[in-house]
């Protein structure tokens, strides 16, 4: 390796991007320890953050794109460094220059068009709810919006968690509504992908939406949903209660306004999902949704809660292609298998998405089922 | 006849002078009603400064004077030593703070002169309308309390009480040693820390001038210094010492058990128990939540075996009262709960151990006998000592905890010294080996053949786990279900390190005593941040409070090693030391005072003051200050719904002249 001149001009500009603690970083190591990397093929982020505090060569490598934005290494940082932040600052400056992997163009690109990342058509947003029977939220109806993610609009598999939610809300006297074409994708892939202005012109977008159909409360299917209307979409002027399906269910089954009946007989764990979890904190309400659930018997991952294994989409890995052996999704169905459980239960349509298909890889497909928490729980009503 | 203020407006070498146009100013003040004269000086502290001000008192008959200077923190006290020396009463001394407060702290020339004539100008206001008050005397009570009996406490008690003073050493567990009776070794010299403990322990315990009660706790502080007066419960320990000879037969019969505090719960004690062998006093206690008589009435085994007739199961805890002129606080630490940093395996895999329990594992007279080895008998081929535990940590705690560096590399030692085919790898951020004879320890163990990985110790997974967690390329050939796999990144290298260990020893960060915020209330001693007793100055008065009469030693005032401990330990005695001798102290005279004409006896003061100092006279129906233990804090006279409490020296007619003058500009 030649000899290296700092170039902290570097470093400057992606303070201004919003790597705030860039500076902060003591070089402990517990950042690339922790990652879910470090188990299969390591992204060295302490590394990254050394390079980019010195404006040296490499800060801007491929271990950038690497980072899911899982957040194992923000919660664990003792100085408390916005690590996420401190990539998705990257990702944006690099995003400038035009340097967004190509993978991910794709998705970008159908994003600005059509509001959503998965090709699907704008006015097609709205055909699942038809044939579920679910109304356009209407504010003297409705005390939410359901705000079903991009994936349960478009994808086949994440519809199911769509059409079982909508049944539990049904069952809890739930007054929801959908908002359809006038929706746009939350934003939240786009952003740490380092696509800062789609991101920008998307939350204005549904900010405005929101405004216009007098939306104040929301229930989010997907954590990326969640996390972004809740904690996000402040800066456009949103004023929003936002819920995570899991804490609407959760409150109906304690207000006594649900009642599972039907017996399941399975073995549940229960993955926390990265946005759900170690971004906003909700660890509890789901697994005490899953402990009241007539014959379910519960068990815990050894990576559980805030050391939950991320399920590998997150970050725009969904779109980016990681080689068998090396995705996350792979090592989490084994470790729920070995603690005994038959459902594989979750929160999240990325999570889902990806334990689906590591589902297939398995020797024995059918040995462990992949479920959303909605899905469990309306089998039981 | 007309009041005369004498100015004074120092230079403080370029400190004041710099910045403010200081002949500007004292120009300015001649204009100022009441001002007799008016100088600077290059230093109005030094000694010819203080006799310029001295000669224009006594020349001038000046009534007042304001010397416009550095901090009243800093050299009130001189100038009011000065003026009393020329015949002037200390309280008509007014500092105008334009160091501190105006020339380090504004910005411009023009700006600072002019702050610095508005607050000559209020001090010259407030001064107009000072009162002479006298300082009061007090006799001091030759006599010290010792709130722990840790090392600091064991050092400071020892000090004062070969220097003739009457100590009472207040110990809250059943024997006094604190947590260095649990260590084996001690970094750097490796002398056995019992062998240089317990000679001051029995010490201690045999001290004529030395009052020792263990198994007691302060239980309120009332008082001021000079004259403390302190209740202490003396918990029922269910055996009379006067009556016990230690022969130790009851706990040999004693059919109870419970886990050992002192041994961390690696092993048993009996229900009436020494907590370790050397224990002082070397008597027993019973412990009422293991003892089955004290539990449902059955047993009293121990009664029937003791010739002594010591057991006493009538025993009540008593309240004892003493009286002392000082108090030393020396309440130590606590080891912060692994478990609270769940991703290292504390408290879920056996194979990881906190400091303290492999401190026990490791002593000879601990549960193995010394022998390091896992909960299952194994030997451990290798252990991971991960440095920084819940230290340098936001999520726990910002500060370093100072010793575990050196105690890791002890362990590495002890390790390697009883089982040299071990592998030993220390996990650590920096190695911070400051003290003396430590950076010398740390080659020592390079050159044992100790193994350092610069990266955090990141999480650490049992073997099964290990093995239903990663790909099957991930997991060591040979990697046992009973063995522990850390994970770190070694910065040094750029590579994450997947380290299979048999045992892994945390370094839990010191935390302040989970009721250290009851006791500084206790004792009115502040905290810092961090949560420790904070010092009245990190450098010049590490081991005083903010609370005349009351100082810290050791752990309890923030993480330090044991020479660090001792050291403030005798400090803390010889401060001790030279209050009591002076016999008598001077005290407050700015007290507050009832106007009984206007106080409608509704006792809003009483609940607030917090010194204790106002008592209600049932009989007139009035609250009234006690002036020996009024502080002058204000409290009650900003409280007061009638206005009928005044501060001396910081009445209302005081400060609003004061402010007058901030505004006359």
């Amino acid at each position: 390796m030649p000899a290296a001149t700092p170039f902290l001009e570097v470093a400057d500009a992606l303070k201004e991007y919003g790597a705030h603690d860039l500076d902060l970083c003591y070089q402990c190591s517990t950042c690339t320890g922790s990652c879910p990397w470090s188990f299969v093929e390591p992204l060295h982020i302490r590394k990254l953050i050394h390079m980019a505090q010195l404006g040296l060569p490499g800060y801007e490598g491929e271990d950038l794109w690497k980072c899911t934005t899982c957040a194992s290494c923000q919660v664990r940082c003792p100085r408390g460094v916005a690590i996420v932040d401190l990539v998705r600052s990257t990702r944006t400056m690099i995003g400038e220059t035009g340097l967004i992997p190509q993978s991910l163009r794709s998705a970008l690109g159908s994003v600005k068009g059509e509001g959503n990342p998965w090709n699907g058509k704008r006015e097609e947003r709205n055909a699942w709810t038809e044939s579920a029977g679910i109304p356009r939220f209407d504010p003297e109806k409705h005390e939410y919006l359901l705000s079903a993610c991009c994936m349960s609009s478009y994808d086949k598999r994440s519809r199911r968690i769509a059409d079982a939610l909508w049944k539990v809300l049904q069952a809890g006297g739930v007054t929801a509504g959908v908002l359809g074409a006038e929706e746009s994708c939350c934003g939240e892939a786009v952003r740490k992908i380092g696509d800062e202005p789609t991101f920008q012109s998307l939350g204005k977008q549904n900010a405005a939406a929101f405004e216009k159909a007098r939306v104040r409360k929301v229930i989010a299917l997907s954590p990326h949903c969640y996390h972004t209307f809740k904690n996000e979409y402040a800066e456009f002027g949103a004023k929003l209660e936002v819920l995570h399906a899991s804490e609407v269910i959760q409150r109906l089954l304690f207000e006594g306004k649900i009642k599972p009946v039907k017996k399941l007989d399975l073995t549940v764990t229960w993955h926390d999902p990265c946005y759900l979890g170690r971004h906003n904190d909700v660890f509890e309400a789901p697994r005490e949704v899953l402990r009241a659930l007539p014959g379910v018997t519960f068990r815990e991952m050894f990576r559980n809660r805030k050391q939950s294994l991320c399920c590998g989409g997150g970050g725009g890995r969904m779109w980016m292609e990681t080689k068998r052996g090396e995705r996350f999704s792979d090592l989490r169905l084994p470790e729920a298998l070995a603690v005994g459980a038959t459902v594989l239960a979750t929160g999240c349509p990325y999570c889902v998405n990806m334990f689906e298909d590591s589902r297939l890889g398995l020797e024995r497909e059918d040995a462990i089922q992949v479920r959303d928490l909605a899905e469990l729980v309306a089998e039981t009503l | 006849m007309p009041f005369k203020i004498g100015v004074y407006v120092c230079h403080c070498g370029t400190n004041i002078a710099g910045m403010v146009n200081v002949e500007e100013v004292a120009e300015f003040a001649k204009q100022i009603p009441g001002v007799a004269l008016s100088r600077t000086y290059k230093f109005m502290c030094s000694d010819p400064g203080q006799a310029l001000l001295q000669e224009d008192i006594r020349q001038n008959k000046l009534d007042a004077v304001v010397v416009a200077a550095c901090s009243p923190l800093m050299h009130e006290r001189t100038f009011r030593r000065a003026a009393q020396d020329a015949g002037l009463n200390p309280f008509l001394v007014q500092i105008a703070n334009i160091r501190e407060q105006c020339s380090w702290v504004t910005e411009g020339k023009g700006a600072a002169t002019e702050k610095a004539k508005a607050l000559v100008a209020a001090a010259v206001r407030r001064a107009r309308e000072h009162q002479p008050l006298e300082m009061r005397r007090v006799e001091i009570t030759p006599s010290a309390l010792v709130v722990g009996g840790g090392i600091a406490g064991i050092q400071a008690a020892l000090d004062l009480a070969d220097a003739g003073v009457q100590v009472v050493l207040v110990e809250r567990e059943p024997s006094i040693g604190g947590h260095m009776a649990m260590f084996d070794k001690t970094f750097p010299t490796l002398d056995c820390a019992a062998c240089i403990l317990t000679p001051k322990m029995v010490a201690a315990g045999s001290h004529p001038n030395i009052k020792l009660m263990t198994w007691s706790e302060v239980e309120e502080v009332s008082g001021f210094v000079g004259n403390f007066k302190v209740k202490i419960r003396r918990k029922a320990g269910y055996v009379d010492h006067d009556k016990c000879t230690g022969c130790g037969l009851c706990i040999e019969k004693c059919p109870y058990k419970a886990d050992s505090e002192f041994e961390q719960g690696l092993a048993k004690r009996k229900a009436v128990y020494l907590p370790f062998a050397q224990a002082v006093p070397n008597k027993p206690i019973i412990d009422k939540s293991s003892c089955a008589y004290l539990k449902n009435g059955k047993c009293r085994v121990c009664v029937k075996f003791c010739e002594a007739a010591a057991i006493d199961f009538e025993q009540q805890d008593r309240i004892e009262e003493v009286t002392v002129g000082t108090i030393i606080l020396a309440t130590g630490f606590q080891a912060m709960d692994g478990r609270r940093i769940p991703e290292l395996g504390y408290g879920r895999l056996p194979g990881v151990y906190s400091a303290l329990e492999f401190e026990r594992l490791n002593n000879a007279a601990g549960p193995t006998n010394g022998a390091i080895q896992t909960r299952d008998g194994r030997a451990p081929q290798s252990v991971a000592i991960l440095h920084c535990t819940g230290s340098r940590d936001e999520n726990h705690h910002r500060y370093c905890s100072r010793v575990c560096c050196m105690y890791a590399l002890k362990y590495a030692h002890l390790i390697r010294e009883k089982l040299p085919e071990a592998r030993v790898y220390n996990f650590y951020i920096d190695m911070r080996c400051f003290g003396k004879g430590y950076e010398e320890f740390y080659k020592r163990l390079q050159e044992e053949g100790v193994h350092f990985v610069r990266g955090k110790g990141a999480q650490v997974w049992g073997g099964a786990e290990w093995k239903a967690m990663v790909p099957a390329a991930a997991v060591p050939e040979g990697l046992g279900d009973q063995q522990l796999m850390v994970v770190a990144e070694d910065s040094l290298l750029g590579q994450v390190l997947h380290v299979p260990v048999d045992m892994v020893v945390l370094t839990p960060a010191f935390e302040p005593r989970f009721d250290a915020e009851e006791m500084g209330r206790r004792f009115l001693v502040s905290r810092g941040a961090d949560g420790f007793f904070l010092e009245q100055h990190p450098k010049l008065a590490p081991v005083s409070t903010t609370n005349e009469g009351v100082f810290i030693a050791g752990a309890c005032q923030g993480p330090k090693d044991i020479p660090d401990t001792v050291a403030q330990g005798s400090a803390a005695a010889s401060k001790a030391l030279s209050l009591i001798t002076r016999k008598e102290i001077e005290i407050e005279a700015t007290t507050a005072y009832v106007q009984d004409e206007l106080c409608s006896g509704c006792r809003t003061c009483i609940g607030l003051c917090p010194y204790n100092a106002i008592t209600f006279d049932e009989a007139r129906k009035r609250a009234a200050v006690n002036d020996a233990l009024c502080k002058g804090c204000g409290t009650c006279v900003a409280a007061c719904p009638s206005s009928a409490i005044l501060a001396r020296h910081f009445g209302d007619r005081q400060i609003f002249s004061e402010i007058e003058g901030l505004l006359s500009l």
